[in-house]
């Protein structure tokens, strides 16, 4: 088990400083001066270089590189071009919002589709089953945008039971931040929720068919109890590495869903920077969304090995 | 006995929390939708429009200001007097300003604020309004003498742009997340990424405004907006970004349109000195080979103003040149055979992300094909379109909007991208600054607008619109935007 770790944690770290190589040469490519693009195209040389200066841009690339990953490992992410406030802090302000969305969608989709999954295996080849496969289908098919778009015409438009986006922050109370989010989160969560319920499904009747499942029914344990207690662990593996994809996707992809319902959460944080060619704000978010990836990736390395007994003894 | 008192007690209760309901359904509060938000909030040094929209004449104020028509009144500076020469403005400030934290305002500030503008290392970006300034000094407590190297004629206007607005040294280090002003409004918090709340500053020196608190909202997806404003949530929304939409507002009774003109004069922009444009003649035909009314209705909804010059029709001094470019393809025709274009050729149109050069460039492109001109679109980013277009002047022809106020001086810079090289013209715009006479000034622009329109200099499109949304009850709203703000001391809830 040590030993399994310590590999994993190795290659967590040379996959953490490759993406860091990368990330720096890509936007440092890019074409596009932020000190112009801030000061629009009636602004006199001088004020563009005086800028510049300010921002610390005239420096070599390689310093910048090394001041950059210098101050990542002790915490220090810069300050920002447009804003001119610490990226730590901005950051840190903006995973208050992606966050918990990301844990609300996930947390709904694992429980929608683990005994959705768990009901289409059961009935495989039905009626119960065709229904599931019809409706994951289109779960899958559909944009989330535009079911987010619809649930805004729906809920925010029509009834009035939510409003059309926007986050008052957790100061103005804990319901009605998790209400704003409520939408944005089942939007997220629907169509994550079809294809885990699919994984799901695949993964327990391939366990169905296996000689420890007869054995048990052999015992005398109902279908449900079989289920419950000797497959759903031996699906788990698919659908753990699954989840996992779909965590790190929630909190880097859901910048669509951030826009159309105006949330002020990590995605938009990288769009709107992208725009302004606030090079640092962006730098300092794809890496830490690259390490929560390669985190949450290492999560479920680890995941394995607590749920597989395999894996611990071999290792 | 005991029933009727609890449901006495209780209906009571209910009409007072109803009451409280009615009285805090506020108007006096507005929430006011903006599609892009603010880097920070010092107007002073970034050219983000955003910026103005959140603090100008709400938070800040300079010596001058523009009111919602253009005209430019008094602001921090009550009276001015002009020496004979031009060269010396005295200005006398109000007495009564206090800046939100509680300092008086005095004439030490103003220097501070113009000395700071024009400094050596300031990253003002509107730099050249300051440039003519050779000293500013502090006459007494409420009096600031400003001393000019020669005469000119825009200061007053300069001087009531965002970026020339008062600041206090005490607090110019927090500027950027903490304005501190002397505007009718308190800044009281910026949710990054959500939303800016104001509250109304108790010790303002004017007139008090009819709000109490007011919040921008930003929200930059054209469809959330539109959600936004049809679900309620917020009240106003400025600059509406989905134009597609402005119809149903229209037709909805809770809703009306404000549509008015903005400085944004629309241009195909000419690259003078590239062949064949260097040829009169040929940028004559470009003029009449466009129909610009199709472009307004292909490309903007509808909304917009055809333009013959570079100026902007709302301001007095405008003269209607349309004329000069009429929709008339066969004598665009003609005109290019007298150039020796029988055959037509082709031409590079490069454009920006706007969508009035995306979807202006494709209506274009097919209206000159009809003449015989080739224009080969390529689409690029604003970074790009820097590089190549702007700096490198590498472009036939291309598309974009000028939104600075009174811009028409660009024409008298020879190494601007358009390249256009007149020196009868940049004669006339040197003896414009230098003249502050209101008649022969307006001459003078008149005058300037026909030079560039009867040397079609490039293909004046049209003007951009103003189109904003609100509920039917908010009044005081700027039709016009003679300068980028969203002025809440006029804004009021109608009962």
């Amino acid at each position: 088990m040590l030993r399994y770790s310590l590999k994993r944690l190795l290659s967590l770290v040379i996959s953490l400083v490759v993406a860091s190589l990368i990330i720096f040469a890509v936007i440092e490519v890019a074409p596009g001066d932020p000190a112009r693009f801030m000061l629009g195209i009636n602004a006199q040389p001088d004020t563009v270089a005086a800028l510049r200066a300010e921002l610390g841009l005239d420096v070599p690339k390689t310093q910048r590189y090394l001041a950059w990953v210098g101050g990542m490992l002790s915490g220090d992410f810069g300050i920002s071009y447009t804003y001119r406030v610490p990226v730590g802090q901005m950051i840190a302000d903006r995973m208050w919002v992606s966050l918990p969305l990301a844990l609300m969608a996930l947390t709904l989709s694992t429980v929608i589709a683990l005994p959705v999954g768990l009901y289409a295996a059961n009935r495989r080849g039905g009626r119960g089953d065709m229904a599931v496969m019809g409706l994951t289908q289109l779960g899958i098919a559909v944009p989330n945008f535009w079911f987010a778009i619809i649930l805004v015409v729906i809920f925010a438009i029509n009834l009035r039971w939510f409003s059309a986006g926007g986050f008052p922050g957790w100061d103005a109370g804990l319901l009605i931040g998790l209400k704003a989010l409520t939408l944005p989160a089942v939007a997220l969560a629907l169509p994550q929720a079809a294809i885990l319920s699919r994984v799901m499904r695949s993964a327990l009747i391939d366990i169905l068919s296996e000689d420890f499942m007869r054995t048990a029914r052999a015992k005398g344990l109902t279908r449900q109890q079989t289920l419950w207690r000797h497959g759903l662990r031996n699906a788990l593996i698919p659908v753990l590495t699954i989840m996992g994809l779909q965590f790190s996707f929630l909190l880097a992809g859901a910048i669509i869903i951030e826009q159309v319902f105006y949330l002020p959460g990590l995605g938009r944080l990288v769009f709107q920077s992208i725009s302004q060619r606030d090079l640092i704000v962006v730098e300092s978010v794809v890496m830490l969304l690259v390490f929560a990836v390669i985190v949450v990736n290492f999560a479920v390395d680890l995941a394995y090995a607590a749920v597989d007994p395999r894996l611990r003894s071999r290792l | 006995m005991p029933q009727r008192c609890t449901t006495r007690a209780f209906t009571s209760v209910l009409a007072l929390i109803a009451s409280f309901g009615t009285a805090s359904a506020a108007e006096t509060d507005i929430t006011i939708g903006m599609q892009l938000e603010p880097p920070h909030l010092d107007p002073t040094s970034a050219a983000a429009g955003a910026i103005d929209n959140v603090v100008y004449s709400n938070i800040f104020e300079g010596l001058t200001r523009f009111m919602g028509d253009g005209s430019v009144v008094p602001g921090l500076a009550k009276s001015w007097d002009i020496s004979d020469d031009g060269l010396r403005y005295t200005f006398h400030l109000r007495g009564d300003v206090q800046f939100h934290d509680g300092t008086a305002m005095d004439a030490a500030d103003v220097k501070f604020s113009l000395d700071r503008a024009r400094a050596e290392d300031s990253t003002n970006a509107q730099k050249a309004l300051f440039a003519g300034i050779a000293d500013v000094a502090v006459i007494d407590p409420l009096t600031v003498a400003l001393t000019l190297e020669a005469p000119n004629g825009n200061l007053l206007f300069n001087l009531a742009w965002g970026d020339a607005v008062i600041v206090a040294p005490e607090t110019i280090e927090t500027i950027k997340s903490n304005p501190v002003g002397t505007g009718a409004f308190r800044f009281v918090n910026w949710v990054q990424g959500d939303r800016i709340d104001l509250a109304r500053n108790g010790d303002y020196w004017g007139t008090a405004p009819a709000l109490e608190a007011a919040t921008f909202k930003f929200i930059s997806d054209p469809t959330a907006a539109f959600a936004a404003m049809m679900s309620e949530d917020i009240d106003a929304f400025q600059t509406f970004p989905a134009p597609e939409n402005l119809p149903q507002f229209d037709a909805d009774p809770r809703f009306k349109l404000l549509i008015g003109s903005t400085e944004g004069e629309t241009i195909l922009s000419t690259n003078n000195k590239m062949p064949p444009f260097d040829n009169k003649l040929v940028r004559q035909a470009l003029a009449h080979a466009i129909d610009r009314q199709a472009i307004i209705d292909g490309a903007m909804f509808g909304y917009g103003t055809p333009i013959g010059s570079h100026f902007a029709p709302h301001n007095p001094a405008y003269i209607d040149l349309t004329g000069n470019s009429a929709y008339d393809p066969a004598k665009a025709k003609a005109l290019l055979v007298e150039a020796g274009f029988a055959d037509g050729f082709t031409t590079t149109l490069k454009l920006p992300p706007p969508s009035y050069a995306r979807r202006g460039g494709e209506i274009i492109a097919a209206q000159l094909r009809a003449v015989g001109i080739n224009a080969e679109i390529s689409n690029l980013e604003w970074a790009q379109w820097l590089e190549q277009v702007f700096r490198g002047k590498d472009y036939g022809l291309t598309i974009v909007s000028h939104t600075e106020p009174m811009d028409i001086g660009i024409y008298a810079r020879p190494e601007y991208y358009f390249q256009y090289d007149n020196p009868a013209f940049q004669d006339l715009m040197t003896r414009l600054t230098a003249t502050a006479d209101p008649d022969q000034r307006r001459a003078m622009l008149q005058e300037a607008q026909t030079i560039i329109s009867t040397d079609y200099v490039n293909g004046y499109l049209f003007q951009l619109a103003a189109t904003s949304v609100a509920k039917t009850g908010v009044q005081g709203m700027w039709l016009n935007a003679p300068t980028q703000a969203i002025d809440l001391t006029g804004i009021s809830w109608a009962d």
